[in-house]
């Protein structure tokens, strides 16, 4: 057991290399920016007394390694920053306008996500297991052909597409959901399970698609197997051989695929959060790239980044410890 | 409402297990009924429930009540769509059958319903994107004199729409019409330019990787796998932001620097697959020979290994295609993508996605965001079509 206790060790470790590598890219592009930020803020007609103010209340005149690792350092103590469009400039007004911190403004709106996220994966997750026991179950037959060609269609379109339909079917023909989602603090859950339902079923859409046809065809895969002809020869029902002998052995790929894909509901977050009016955090993040607000950029992206490698790095780990062969590496 | 839910679902398996008793005493319980698991009675029951509800639904779409027809004319229009789709397909494919060479002939022959609605779709698109200007009646950034601005769609006169502009015009009096078809040339070119790039890119660097191997090999896949480690979409999402400020600086239009940035991140994914199957193609005998010929590296990249590597490389620059369609398409909704004036699909299913809530009194000002947002999604769904097909047939995989 010592064994995989290290390879997990070895992998988180090499994750958080990653993340650190990832940050370095991050932090390297948003310094490709031409000017600096002060000046963009202020505009044209600033003084220069004025740019150098601001430049000092952001750090800026410092060189790029020590801003560097001034943010990294920030970033592990919690401290993202201040964003740019609420920015506190102290010491040029000489009043406190008592101007968030891009922490503050993220913080609730990373909840948000996570509950989306949640409701998202709690929905699609048994029905695409479903889904696929069934296809399997009844292989090449009329169900499985119009599962296949329904869920390859939902995954092609883009999400604004599945999102709008929904939109049009279940709020404006038959008004049964809300079509924004205005949710805010101190909501009753039920409102806001309701309110955060087509957004939800959108994304379950987009990712229920590629979890069906994994579970489909990791359970095809095992039906060659010996042990599945022993179980079909002593009579059991092709209901109980898949989901008492095939499903355990194929559930290793399905758990990898399950956490490739909640890494990839983090992508589609984006879209669907903009056309439900989600207040989330890929909201945040297209507001301020329109907007340029760096600051919060760079930390959106890091969170994004970081959901991301942490989700990869989770799927990697399941596939090494539900296989053996993985464990002990040649 | 979900109480009638379940009651159907609880009525639908009386009748089941009705339909399969019922079988049993018609045919004499022959062995397709007699061994017939109750899920199985269960699906006919509901296919049969589902049917009936499609044409019923179809029926009241036709309903002279316009109050009615409205609340079902999306699903009339997706249901003749369907019909008229696959009708056009099945021709399609006797097309295909009774002209061409033998090898296209023996091609459409084992080809799949979905196989050839694909390749029907996909050139009907390059067909309206090449000739777009013959078919649009205005130019895509044409300002119609005399006619108004932000003309409702739908072409109803008491809504605010004319006749003479059946999608309506946008906010400073251009056709929507035109810009949609000039969308095909703009949104479709634009991506297979990405495409295109991004192959060129991983598609090169992939196989000097497989080929040399060594420290260049280390470095790129380090590289690759660092880009990798950040989700496409925020990745180009950062990077535009970064565009946006440099492109009126150096006077080169953003989606110049769109294409460039998506063509990048994607050419990550190239870069593995060509190199996986540059490596496997390396260790090849003929490639020693090559060598010891005194081959160059030209020689071995191009006339060994590409020709080798062409059919996996072509299903997934199908699959890539939809990849930087969708991404170039969701940038474009978000409003960093495509700029104006040029006429894109995602730009406009955010501008006229709006009209989605007139759907209950005017279907037909409605249909305007979906058109936009319907012509990505079908062909993003032709091209996965064509590529399962080809996939699958290249496998070999039989079940």
């Amino acid at each position: 057991m010592g064994n995989v206790l290290t390879i997990i060790l070895q992998r988180l470790a090499l994750g958080a290399l990653t993340l650190l590598i990832v940050s370095i890219v991050i932090f390297v592009a948003v310094n490709l920016l031409p000017g600096d930020f002060a000046q963009n803020i202020l505009g044209q007609g600033a003084t220069p007394e004025a740019v150098a103010s601001i430049r000092k209340d952001l750090g800026l005149d410092q060189p790029p390694v020590t801003r560097y690792f001034d943010w990294l350092g920030g970033v592990l103590r919690g401290d993202l920053g201040s964003s740019f469009a609420q920015a506190n400039f102290a010491s040029f007004t000489g009043t406190d306008s008592g101007a968030k911190t891009v922490a503050d403004q993220i913080a609730p709106r990373f909840a948000n996500t996570m509950f989306l996220a949640m409701v998202t994966a709690i929905i699609a997750v048994p029905l695409s297991i479903t889904l696929g026991v069934l296809a399997a179950l009844y292989r090449n037959s009329v169900f499985d052909r119009a599962a296949n060609i329904t869920t390859l269609s939902s995954i092609s379109s883009p999400e604004f597409f599945l999102a709008y339909i929904l939109i049009l079917f279940l709020a404006v023909l038959n008004p049964i959901l809300p079509s924004l989602s205005n949710i805010y603090d101190g909501m009753a859950f039920s409102e806001r399970l309701q309110k955060s339902l087509l957004p939800a079923l959108t994304l379950t859409l987009v990712v229920t698609a590629h979890m069906m046809r994994m579970t489909r065809a990791a359970i095809i895969n095992l039906l060659a197997s010996p042990y599945i002809e022993m179980a079909r020869l002593k009579g059991l029902s092709p209901m109980r051989v898949i989901v008492k002998h095939a499903l355990p052995n194929a559930l290793a790929p399905i758990i990898n695929v399950i956490a490739l894909n909640l890494a990839y509901l983090i992508t589609g977050v984006v879209v669907v959060e903009v056309v439900f009016v989600y207040p989330g955090i890929g909201q945040l993040f297209v507001d301020s790239v329109k907007i340029r607000d760096i600051p919060v950029v760079q930390a959106c992206c890091l969170i994004f980044a970081a959901a991301y490698i942490l989700l990869n790095l989770t799927a990697d780990i399941m596939s090494i410890l539900s296989n053996p062969r993985l464990r002990h590496p040649k | 409402m979900i109480l009638w839910i379940i009651a159907a679902l609880v009525g639908m398996g009386a009748l089941a297990w009705g339909f399969r008793f019922a079988g049993q005493a018609a045919t004499g319980n022959a062995p397709k009924f007699r061994d017939m698991p109750y899920g199985v009675a269960y699906g006919y029951v509901l296919g049969a429930v589902v049917l009936l509800w499609l044409i019923w639904a179809y029926m009241q779409g036709r309903s002279s009540d316009p109050a009615i027809a409205n609340k079902f004319f999306f699903l009339r229009i997706a249901i003749e769509g369907f019909i008229i789709f696959a009708i056009a397909a099945w021709l399609f494919r006797l097309l295909g059958r009774a002209v061409g060479t033998a090898w296209s002939r023996k091609m459409f022959r084992s080809m799949p319903l979905t196989a050839s609605f694909g390749i029907l779709t996909i050139l009907i698109y390059a067909i309206l994107a090449i000739f777009a200007p013959a078919f649009a009646p205005y130019g895509q950034e044409q300002i119609i004199p005399g006619v108004a601005a932000n003309i409702v769609p739908g072409g109803d006169v008491a809504l605010g729409g004319n006749p003479d502009f059946p999608l309506g015009t946008d906010q400073i009096g251009r056709d929507i019409m035109s810009r949609l078809i000039y969308g095909a040339q703009n949104t479709v070119g634009i991506a297979f330019a990405t495409t295109l790039l991004a192959f060129l890119l991983g598609g090169t660097f992939g196989f000097l990787a497989a080929t040399l191997g060594g420290w260049l090999d280390q470095i790129l896949s380090r590289l690759v796998d660092v880009l990798m480690a950040i989700p496409s979409l925020i990745f180009a999402l950062l990077l535009m932001t970064i565009a946006s400020v440099w492109a009126p600086q150096l006077g080169i239009p953003l989606t110049v620097f769109m294409v460039v940035i998506i063509a990048v991140i994607d050419s990550t994914r190239v870069f593995r697959l060509a190199r996986a199957v540059g490596q496997n193609i390396v260790v090849m005998d003929y490639i020693e020979a090559a060598k010891l010929r005194g081959e160059g590296l030209g020689y071995l990249v191009f006339k060994e290994i590409l020709p080798n590597a062409t059919a996996p490389l072509l299903a997934e620059f199908g699959l890539r295609f939809c990849f930087v369609f969708l991404t170039i398409a969701a940038l474009s909704f978000l409003g960093v993508g495509i700029q104006p004036p040029l006429a894109d699909w995602g730009t406009m299913v955010r501008d006229l996605g709006g009209f989605v809530n007139y759907a209950q009194f005017a279907p037909l000002a409605a249909t305007a965001p979906l058109l936009a947002a319907g012509a990505i999604a079908l062909l993003t769904v032709a091209v996965n079509f064509v590529v399962d097909w080809m996939l699958h047939k290249s496998s070999g995989l039989k079940e």
